[in-house]
């Protein structure tokens, strides 16, 4: 079996008034089916990356890659008609802000609907069978009444969790989940992050997701890229992320402060130029090591 | 206002809502608890636990309650006059909001110097400048010319360069990265040593909040579940099953599964 995504040198950049400006700077990096963790500070790139695979970078951002391919298949070589194929029915991406991503004035099934008539070419009558099974999925208690609904009567949690049900309605291989908890609550952020784990195991996606925050990320990933200023400096196994030995991961760790270990003085990040001049660290793994 | 014997700030029975009648929303219920002057106390809780509404009642932003307010020893009305505000100021949550986009840095600083009836605007805003840890060349840029960790430390200058007593802090962090969350949070805690200042600070962070102050109320849809005090919230001694599940949320995030 190979790799469900591979990225080979992955650039994306934008024109600017003083030069061009690298978001992302010649990253590469596979997927299997495992949960991938980007992490990184704001502006490190990472959501450059999660839209980079999709091809959503808008002109005039420059998006350069040697190949990104799914199951083998370069989606730079496809037309913009055929990336539409893949966009939601392939790869589907899940927002930080459901807020934001939810038409205000649809109501939630009929949003929902849309989405997997559009892929699965259904029926009226089976598409709203088959989303109001997925907002079981999603562990909401009274999917009827949800499907009737304007997203301004959900909550925060149950708005996120109704885009992963739109996301996942599909059957994707590949989820990209762009931040989707930080609006969260804790409490509310472990049940979402429960719910898409459980539904990503189940149907064996690829999950990549996107955070800036580093233990969510290695609680809930197999696998971690840690990015600074649009390169991978370090990669590792999630669970290991606290062995982690580029200065920045350490200096990211460190910074955080933790309820059992009070500290007088948060230790703050000293920056060194050369990490963003190093070359990009390969996240690309071969399929035997993941299995 | 007089700095009464270790009063810093007082709630009692303090009930704050929002609308009218069948529209009426009550956000902080029954709500009290004491802060020394000096001292640092800790409001937690998720979004909509009224953990903001305390700070707004304080400061007269929710016009809409009852019970008892006092602030260094002088009980509140509905009224506050500028006494007030030059001992209690406020930094908001989000630096991207709370900066007027169309003001410099040296404008809004010399604005509150000026409306608090200060002289040598000049030199304090060499000082306050140099206190929050900022280049003097940020005098005269715009807020877009700022990132978020550079707009939160104008907005604490700001705050701080009428020289209150008290600050409420309306979670100042949780829009910045974890890297410069630690430059905001070491900022704060040495202008407090440095300047005896009282904070009151509200964060849904348990972890910031246990590093920053030494009690902490847990809020809960409104009402002050639980007031325990950091040793205890670091030893997870907690004795409502709210704090918790709110302990075990944040605690479980560290470890692994």
């Amino acid at each position: 079996m190979t790799n469900l995504l591979e990225v080979k040198n992955l650039t994306v950049k934008f024109p600017t008034r003083h030069g061009v400006f690298e978001a992302v700077r010649r990253i590469s990096f596979s997927l299997g089916r495992e949960r991938l963790g980007i992490v990184g500070e704001s502006g490190s790139g990472k959501s450059m990356t999660g839209r980079a695979i999709l091809r959503l970078i808008k002109s005039p951002g420059i998006l350069e890659a040697d190949y990104i391919t799914l199951e083998g298949k370069d989606l730079l070589t496809l037309s913009e008609k055929e990336m539409r194929r893949v966009r939601g029915h392939r790869i589907s991406m899940i927002m930080q802000d459901p807020k934001f991503s939810l038409n205000p004035v649809m109501r939630i099934g009929d949003q929902i609907c849309e989405g997997y008539r559009l892929h699965a070419r259904a029926s009226r009558a089976e598409a709203k069978k088959k989303t109001l099974s997925m907002l079981e999925t999603v562990l909401i208690r009274d999917p009827e009444r949800v499907f009737n609904a304007y997203p301004h009567e959900m909550s925060g949690g149950m708005g996120q969790r109704i885009m992963i049900a739109m996301m996942l309605i599909p059957d994707p291989q590949i989820l990209i989940a762009d931040e989707p908890t930080s609006a969260l609550d804790v409490t509310v952020q472990k049940e979402v992050l429960e719910i898409m784990d459980k539904l990503v195991r189940e149907r064996g996606m690829g999950l990549i997701f996107i955070s800036h925050d580093l233990n969510v990320v290695s609680a809930f990933c197999d696998r971690v890229l840690i990015m600074y200023s649009g390169r991978i400096v370090e990669t590792c196994r999630a669970d290991q992320l606290h062995e982690a030995t580029h200065p920045y991961t350490v200096g990211l760790l460190n910074s955080i402060p933790q309820l059992e270990h009070p500290v007088d003085h948060l230790e703050v990040l000293q920056r060194d130029d050369a990490w963003s001049k190093d070359p990009s660290v390969s996240g690309i793994v071969e399929t035997e090591e993941i299995a | 206002m007089s700095q009464g014997n270790n009063a810093g700030i007082g709630l009692e029975h303090v009930n704050v809502w929002f609308g009218e009648h069948e529209e009426r929303v009550d956000a902080v219920k029954d709500a009290g608890f004491a802060v020394p002057f000096g001292g640092s106390f800790g409001l937690v809780g998720e979004s909509g636990s009224g953990k903001s509404t305390i700070l707004r009642a304080i400061t007269g932003l929710a016009p809409d309650w009852s019970g008892k307010i006092s602030v260094l020893g002088q009980d509140l009305g509905q009224d506050r006059g500028k006494e007030f505000y030059s001992a209690v100021q406020m930094v908001f949550q989000d630096p991207y909001a709370s900066l007027h986009p169309r003001q410099t840095v040296d404008r809004v600083l010399s604005e509150a110097l000026s409306l608090h009836g200060f002289d040598t605007i000049n030199d304090r805003i060499i000082k306050i400048l140099d206190d929050v840890g900022l280049d003097q060349s940020f005098r005269f840029r715009w807020p877009h010319q700022l990132s978020g960790g550079q707009r939160q430390r104008v907005a604490i200058a700001r705050a701080l360069i009428i020289e209150p007593t008290i600050l409420l802090l309306d979670e100042p962090t949780s829009a910045l990265d974890v890297s410069v969350q630690a430059e905001i949070l070491n900022l704060l805690t040495r202008l407090r040593t440095e300047r005896g200042l009282t904070y009151l600070m509200v964060s849904h962070d348990l972890a910031v909040v246990g590093h920053m102050c030494s009690e902490i109320a847990v809020m809960n849809d409104g009402e002050i579940v639980e007031v325990l005090s950091v040793e205890d919230l670091r030893a997870l001694k907690a004795n409502h099953p709210y704090t918790r599940q709110l302990l075990d949320a944040s605690v479980q995030k560290r470890k692994n599964e």
